[in-house]
């Protein structure tokens, strides 16, 4: 009987939601009875929960309607209701940045904090540290002190974590509260020492000493509170990596010993905390990896999640490691929570053999739409790295990564795959067509700019190579048909590599190339006009310059050079020789694989490292005359770690001279070193012509100092050079407490060791996307060929990293790496010689006992061939 | 690689309902500064999580642990950094503490007719993204409420069959 009526009035829907239709203006109308005697509790509760469900759900009160309720809502602290009283502090909470004038309420909510009523205290710390700024605060001390060290549990936590709150804004006022917290920290109530430990952890965290010492006393002490242990395991581990704490640190025997305590979050967080610290070897993984193996089957699907992503995490880096666990990850695959699942498959994927990646691939596929973006990268950030280890599986793969493609996901989720295949291709050339297909079916359809440029990109310089390259130019030009401004300029580029490398496609991309003069957007217009024009004088110099290999100059300096042009006119015409090179980016490797957050891609060209040095190098009077910075070394240590002074060097090499930059630091806290130079010694006919001394080297503040040298005119070829070099300062001593010197020094020296100058530091690299063409471009007038044999190298691989390091210059083509078996290969080199001339090697390399190698030298100059030549012999 | 040691475990505590509207929403830092990113945000993780009837999920880079009852969804986010287990023990203690003070009648109408109760369990549960409390026991101590659902119940029913028995008189 009662049911039924329930179920009425639940289908009449009117009495389901009693806050579903809150009218704002409604709400606060009827919060005038909060003015009325004798208070309705009951009424006034009811009210209050609605203004608050009100501002949960976002609505928004003006200063003066929210400021107004407050002032009434104050007077409900004349009510003894417990519910009504406890709600009046949420609604100060919640107001407290709305409403002016909060601070009315400190003397009720100070008299509620001291008061008799436990249940109220709490609550009420809380609410007053809400509405209390820095002065305020100074005048509650007493009672927070008092409160902190409060027997009742709930006082005592709310005083602690307030305070917590507090330290942002109030450092120096609550740091006075330490001998508290201390004391708290020692509470039986496990929050209660949770919250102490953090607070004093916070007040301390910059006092590594002070923290040290913390850390030993509750290790040593021990604690009940679970929450307390993780803390404790992280503010360890962090001490760990700061001070490169050993394996056998007592931190780290304390976060070991943590894998035995009967809380599973403490025994999981000290196994996280083993698995994230740095150099950890398979020794000290053991104990964490076999408690994350257990974990793996506990019934609390958490617990499963947390073990599998922290195996995984093991996988990336000691995939032996978890192969113990193969067993249990296993048994996940089949996982109703389709993320544990999900990791469990890509860290086999890790840690399998090459057998079982079919059956794992095809598990996958069967849930893959079900999971969320973040873990589909995941899966494909494992595809690719399997790639690597089986290239064999690539069709199987490829295959995958396409059907991937085509459903549905965000734009990190298409940018990995895309990365994913593009990285495929350029390892196995076997797979380059397939995958090609794949990409241009994909961009049919395609709303991410940015991967259709890419895509784009790629098929302008590896369509144009494949048997029938005729087929990608419908995909092409479909694009520059139907999409936005930036995709049609990237296919009309496209297009004129076609035309460009394929005589009998010439006309046909004449003929599309005319129609995208037409095109309503400029760049599509000029980029259209300008390959036409390049293309119809059918040059296969200007192809190679203007069409295949872009410019090489780094973007910031051709734009200041161009500046720097228009603000002094000359007769001359302007010289791309005169712009710094652009440096080849450092392939980022991708160690990190865990899902990303998507950050925001820069919006400006970033300026290079080089940029930054020209920039530094040209505030310097003495080297304005010395022309664009030509190559910036990377840097050398010209002193052992931990000396008194450390000095590193880095070379900068313009035409006709190098400015050598030492860094130098004083690590000597009683010394003030005063007219720092490094004076070098040439054992070639290298000529020092100026010293730049850096006038003071403060201790721990590095500064530098530079040398300038002129290379030699007379051999052009005298390339390479040892110089000895001696740091010679005035030295102050001075007060190490208060860094105060004294009044006279005295002239010291120390001896750094030898820096040399090698053929690499005047050779610039310079990537040629297509290095057919480029050769073609630059001629056989200076060609130049010897044979060598290099009886000390095993393998090709060794012998071709030797060239590489060796002459400094830029592999092109990808045949930096040798194809599995091979016993000849062939090396192709591309750089810039200083003073501008394009320089290119092309060196077979030949394995029988003992490496034979036949190198080839191009450049439109000869004195760059004889170097490289001369040095390499 | 390690990110400071701090209290500040919880980023927001979400109850939906069974259209994926939001009963309770508390954000604890400016991961979702506005309110239209929040009801985004919302949208999304009930999406991804509705159907499922797993305990753990990561999304939009955070960890998200969940738990449904009759028509009610209980989510508690975390940095992805977190330990999930610390998370786990909030949503436990917030959903137990509920059903103690529902007298385990955890479903939408009572959760409405005691918003209050609801408002002050969390508020003794998690302080500013710091846990507070991890035990229920010690929450519905301290929330203390006099009347529970069921008496307030009793009396309504009282009330309407009183009602009703008048009118067929």
């Amino acid at each position: 009987m009662i049911k039924k009526f329930d179920k009425k009035d639940e289908e009449s829907g009117s009495g389901s939601n009693p806050f579903q239709h809150l009218e704002k203006s409604a709400v606060l109308q009827e919060a005038r009875i909060f003015n009325e005697t004798p208070i309705n509790p009951r009424r006034c509760l009811h009210i209050l929960t609605k203004i608050i469900y009100l501002l949960n759900q976002g609505e928004h009160f003006g200063t003066t309607e929210a400021t107004e309720a407050f002032f009434a809502m104050t007077r409900l602290f004349q009510s003894n209701d417990q519910t009504l009283r406890r709600m009046c502090y949420l609604t100060i909470k919640e107001m407290a940045n709305i409403s002016e004038d909060v601070i009315i309420v400190t003397s009720s909510l100070t008299k509620d904090m001291t008061g008799k009523e436990d249940i109220y205290r709490g609550p009420a710390i809380r609410a007053l540290c809400r509405i209390t700024d820095t002065t305020m605060l100074q005048a509650i001390e007493r009672y927070m002190k008092q409160a902190i060290v409060d027997k009742v549990p709930s006082v005592s936590s709310s005083a602690l974590v307030s305070s917590l709150h507090m330290v942002k804004m109030s450092y120096d006022v609550v740091k006075r509260w330490v001998n508290e917290a201390q004391e708290a920290a020692s509470s039986d109530n496990i929050m209660v020492q949770y919250h102490a430990l953090g607070l004093l952890y916070h007040l301390r965290k910059n006092d590594r000493l002070a923290v040290t010492k913390m850390l030993n006393t509750f290790t040593k002490s021990g604690l009940k509170s679970p929450f307390a242990y993780c803390m404790l395991i992280r503010i360890a581990s962090r001490l760990l990596e700061e001070t490169d704490g050993g394996h056998d640190s007592p931190l780290f025997d304390f976060i070991e010993g943590c894998l035995r305590n009967k809380h599973e979050m403490v025994v999981y967080e000290a196994a996280s905390a083993i698995v994230h610290l740095p150099n950890c070897r398979a020794r000290e993984l053991a104990p964490a990896v076999s408690v994350l193996q257990l974990f793996c089957s506990s019934p609390k699907a958490a617990l499963r999640y947390a073990a599998v992503r922290t195996l995984n995490k093991v996988a990336m880096k000691h995939p032996s490691a978890v192969t113990a666990c193969n067993l249990d990850l296993e048994n996940l695959i089949t996982d109703s929570n389709r993320s544990i699942a999900t990791l469990a498959i890509t860290t086999l994927l890790k840690t399998g053999s090459e057998s079982s990646v079919d059956r794992l691939m095809k598990q996958i596929s069967s849930f893959v739409s079900e999971i969320s973006d973040e873990f589909k990268v995941v899966v494909v950030q494992a595809i690719s790295a399997l790639c690597q280890k089986y290239p064999r599986k690539h069709s199987v793969m490829m295959n995958f990564l396409s059907n991937m493609l085509r459903d549905d996901g965000g734009f990190e989720y298409k940018r990995a795959i895309v990365d994913c295949i593009i990285g495929f291709i350029e390892e196995n050339p076997e797979s380059k067509e397939t995958g090609l297909a794949h990409l241009c079916e994909f961009i049919e359809d395609c709303e991410h700019t940015v991967l259709a440029t890419r895509i784009l990109h790629l098929l302008g310089k590896e369509g144009p190579r494949t048997p029938t390259p005729s087929k990608y130019i419908r995909f092409i030009f479909n694009r520059v048909i139907l999409e936005s401004e930036a995709v049609r300029a990237a296919a009309v580029s496209a297009l004129a590599k076609f035309g460009a490398q394929n005589d009998d496609l010439l006309p046909s991309v004449l003929v599309l190339l005319q129609r995208c003069m037409m095109d309503s957007d400029d760049e599509v217009r000029d980029r259209a006009t300008f390959y036409m024009n390049v293309l119809q004088q059918k040059q296969k110099a200007l192809n190679a310059a203007y069409i295949f290999n872009g410019l090489t100059v780094s973007v910031p300096g051709l734009e200041k050079s161009l500046h720097q042009y228009t603000l002094e006119p000359s007769e001359k015409p302007f010289d791309m020789k005169s712009v710094p090179l652009a440096t080849t980016p450092i392939n980022e490797l991708k160690t990190e694989l865990t899902p990303i957050v998507t950050t925001k891609l820069p919006e400006k060209v970033a300026p290079s490292r080089q940029d930054i040095y020209q920039e530094q190098l040209s505030a310097i009077p003495e080297f304005k005359g010395l022309g664009p910075l030509f190559k910036s070394s990377d840097p050398v240590q010209l002193t052992e770690a931990e000396t008194e002074y450390v000095v590193r060097c880095i070379k900068h090499t313009f035409t006709n001279h190098i400015v050598f930059q030492f860094d130098c630091t004083n690590t000597l806290n009683d010394q003030l070193l005063q007219k720092v130079i490094v004076q070098m010694e040439p054992s070639e006919a290298y000529e020092v012509v100026h010293y730049v001394p850096a006038a003071n080297l403060p201790y721990n503040q590095p500064s530098s100092c530079y040398t300038l040298v002129r290379l030699p005119d007379e051999d052009p070829t005298a390339v390479s050079c040892t110089f000895s070099c001696t740091m010679k300062y005035l030295v102050r001593d001075c007060d190490p407490n208060t860094g105060e010197p004294d009044e006279d020094g005295y002239d010291d020296e120390y001896l750094l060791e030898d820096l040399e100058v090698t053929v690499a530091d005047h050779i610039q690299k310079v990537l040629k996307p297509n290095f057919g063409a480029a050769w073609e471009e630059v001629g056989d007038d200076f060609e130049k060929e010897e044979t060598f044999a290099l009886a000390s190298v095993k393998t090709l691989e060794e012998a071709i990293n030797n060239i590489i390091s060796f002459l400094g210059m830029q592999p092109c083509e990808r045949t930096d790496k040798v194809p599995e078996n091979k016993n000849s290969h062939v090396l192709l080199l591309a750089g810039v010689f200083r003073g501008g001339h394009d320089i290119l090697v092309r060196s077979r390399l030949a394995l029988a006992d003992g490496v034979t190698m036949q190198v080839t030298v191009r450049s439109k100059d000869e004195i760059p061939v004889d170097v490289i030549l001369a040095s390499v012999g | 690689s390690f990110t400071e040691p701090s209290l500040y475990t919880v980023k927001a505590v979400l109850i939906l309902d069974n259209d994926g509207e939001r009963l309770y929403a508390k954000y604890y830092d400016d991961t979702y500064p506005t309110v239209k990113e929040q009801k985004a945000f919302e949208k999304n993780i009930f999406n991804k999580t509705h159907r499922t009837d797993s305990e753990i999920a990561l999304l939009d880079g955070l960890t998200v642990v969940y738990k449904s009852n009759i028509d009610l969804y209980f989510y508690v986010i975390g940095s992805s950094h977190e330990n999930e287990l610390m998370l786990m023990s909030v949503l436990n203690c917030l959903f137990d503490s509920l059903s103690q003070m529902l007298r385990k009648n955890v479903e939408k109408r009572a959760l409405l007719e005691n918003m209050e109760g609801l408002f002050l369990a969390v508020d003794e549960i998690v302080d500013g993204g710091v846990i507070l409390e991890s035990d229920a026991q010690q929450v519905v101590h301290r929330v203390a409420l006099r009347v529970g659902y069921l008496g307030r119940k009793r009396i309504k029913l009282v009330l309407r069959i009183i009602r009703l028995t008048c009118n067929l008189l």
